[in-house]
């Protein structure tokens, strides 16, 4: 019988796998969408098509993904205690999902009632969500950077569902507002509060951990978030309260922070006591590489030099920015998943218990070529984005990709399913998947 | 010498060990992998005494919180030493797969551990305990040595 598990808070199996499960099917879509619309897609990354393909990756497959891991992490290695996990989740999930397909299918198709639906959808388990997360977070006795960096995290996500929910306000009651301009800053939030302070802040605790690296430099950990938090909020200012020059030193101290962030994460992965180099490792990486990449072409691009303004350069640093969350998600889903099916499965069966090991989840040849799909398929995306011949080779990777992603995490789940069906029921007390 | 620092320090230097252990055992390298491992299951063992008789104990009597983290880390320890003695036997029978298999488990196991213990726990005993009185029995125990305890 294990002991009161009281303090670790984890929620049921089925809390956080809901949201792993769903989320690579988005990232089907996306490669549908691709494939139906070709290259016309990608003319510019205004046109509904490439709207539509963006919010299939950051809400359906990023949020989905990032939603359920803070199922899991904030109770157990921030110490935070998410008040009614499942009954939210059973709220959250649902709702970020229709949510999703509703936006893209309102940005797709001359159907009214679908952005307005979305919209009050996702706000509305937004700010649930957001709601249950602050509190954890504000009132667990945990300290330190990635406790200060999930705060920012949380209040990043409110800013960017928020302003989404605007943007489609004002699109659908026709009002002239600076829609451009409320874009910059919702896309700013989105990626630059978000995702990156969410990934810094687990890779602040994660990589040393478990790559065995040495620490992140406390003193720049710390201050960390509060400079992306500055830097956020001085690029709002281009919202009429600030004059240009002091917002642009936002996001450009914005992009360095990233920048920083990224090519520090690389750095102290070169000096990794650890020497394995599984799918995991790999996707970090090339997730850190790419966000780096990123960093630099969007510097570029907001120079306002010769060829700056191409719109091809902007969808790709577009790709590059979503291929760097992507496969980060997509490593850590590999290690959280079988991790998250051992640990239940031991503690269904109780210290007798001798569950398959990590290993034995998922097969690693499996994980291994599907990771090097994915990242085949972003590089052919990228390149899409510089010959739209591209696309529809582009859109199948992705098909392949994401939906192999999901068949091994559905294998994953099929072997949590059969040990647990083999424990006796007397001592099967706790959890249900 | 703050609690948590010190044992956050005991922390590494497990890490340092099982990272050894794991190196020379993937490799092959059974003989000195062998004995990689049971220096790092000595100091795991180490680690968990200083807890289990001296920090834990004495953080229940402070606190008089004894069915809450001390019960779960106690629980955890328990097991780490399941995976631990699995890495063992698949060392001795040289099965390269199974010992990289629990390996695995074992890492990720005992780093979440950790971040609780760091995070949460070291903290609380830091408030809760005189860390001047109980810091030099609980090194005194991290070094394998149990005169003091």
């Amino acid at each position: 019988m294990p002991a009161d598990l009281s303090f670790d808070q984890a929620p049921p199996i089925g809390v956080p796998f809901r949201f792993f499960l769903t989320a690579p099917w988005f990232g089907v879509a996306a490669g549908c969408l691709l494939l139906w619309q070709g290259g016309d897609l990608l003319a510019s990354r205004w046109t509904p098509g490439t709207l539509a393909l963006t919010h299939l990756l950051v809400l359906g497959f990023m949020l989905q993904a990032m939603t359920g891991a803070l199922f899991q992490f904030v109770p157990v290695a921030a110490g935070g205690n998410l008040w009614r996990a499942a009954t939210v989740a059973t709220i959250v999930h649902p709702a970020f999902a229709v949510g999703a397909l509703l936006l893209c299918t309102g940005f797709l198709f001359p159907w009214p009632h679908c952005l307005p639906a979305a919209a009050a959808l996702l706000a509305t388990a937004g700010a649930i969500f957001v709601a249950v997360l602050g509190r954890a977070l504000f009132t667990t006795p945990a300290v330190g950077p990635t406790v200060t960096a999930l705060r920012g995290a949380a209040f990043a996500l409110a800013v960017t569902l928020g302003l989404g929910a605007l943007l489609v306000a004002g699109l659908t009651t026709g009002q002239a507002w600076p829609f451009a301009d409320l874009v910059h800053v919702h896309v700013a939030w989105g990626f630059g509060g978000w995702a990156l302070l969410l990934l810094a802040g687990v890779s602040i605790t994660v990589v040393p951990m478990f790559q065995m690296t040495p620490p992140f430099p406390r003193r720049a950990a710390n201050m960390f978030p509060w400079l992306v938090a500055g830097s956020l909020l001085l690029w709002s200012g281009r919202l009429g309260v600030l004059p240009a020059g002091p917002a642009h030193a936002g996001i450009y101290a914005l992009l360095a922070l990233a920048a920083a962030y990224f090519a520090t994460t690389l750095r102290l992965q070169a000096r990794r006591r650890r020497k394995i180099d599984d799918a995991n490792v790999l996707m970090f990486r090339t997730a850190m590489g790419s966000g780096l990449a990123a960093a630099v072409l969007c510097a570029w691009l907001g120079t306002g030099l010769a060829g700056s303004d191409d719109d091809r350069l902007q969808l790709a640093a577009g790709v590059l920015l979503v291929a760097t969350f992507v496969f980060a998600i997509n490593g850590m889903l590999y290690k959280i998943v079988p991790f998250l099916n051992w640990l239940h499965l031991k503690r269904l069966g109780g210290p007798r218990a001798l569950p398959p090991n990590m290993n034995r989840m998922i097969p690693a040849e499996s994980m291994d070529r599907q990771v090097r799909m994915q990242l085949a398929a972003f590089a052919l995306l990228l390149a899409a984005t510089l010959w739209p011949g591209l696309a529809r080779p582009a859109g199948a990777a992705l098909v392949v990709s994401f939906g192999w992603l999901g068949r091994n995490l559905i294998g994953g789940v099929a072997t949590y399913r059969r040990f647990r069906n083999a424990i006796p029921a007397a001592s099967s007390t706790r959890d249900a998947g | 010498m703050a609690i948590a620092e010190l044992m956050h320090d005991h922390h590494q230097h497990c890490d340092a060990a099982f990272a050894e252990a794991e190196d020379a055992l993937r490799q092959g390298r059974w003989t000195a992998g062998r004995a990689a491992l049971a220096a790092f299951s000595r100091d795991m063992e180490s680690h968990f005494a200083a807890e289990e008789d001296i920090l834990f104990p004495a953080f229940e009597e402070a606190t008089g919180m004894v069915e809450g983290p001390t019960k779960v880390m106690s629980y955890e320890h328990d097991q780490m030493r399941d995976l631990l003695s699995q890495m063992m036997s698949a060392a001795d029978a040289a099965d390269a797969d199974e010992f990289a298999g629990a390996a695995e488990t074992l890492l990720v196991l005992m780093q979440q551990h950790n971040a609780k213990e760091e995070h949460i726990l070291y903290p609380m005993c830091d408030s809760a305990l005189d860390a001047e009185t109980l810091a030099p029995r609980l090194q005194q125990r991290l070094a394998g040595s149990d005169a003091l305890a």
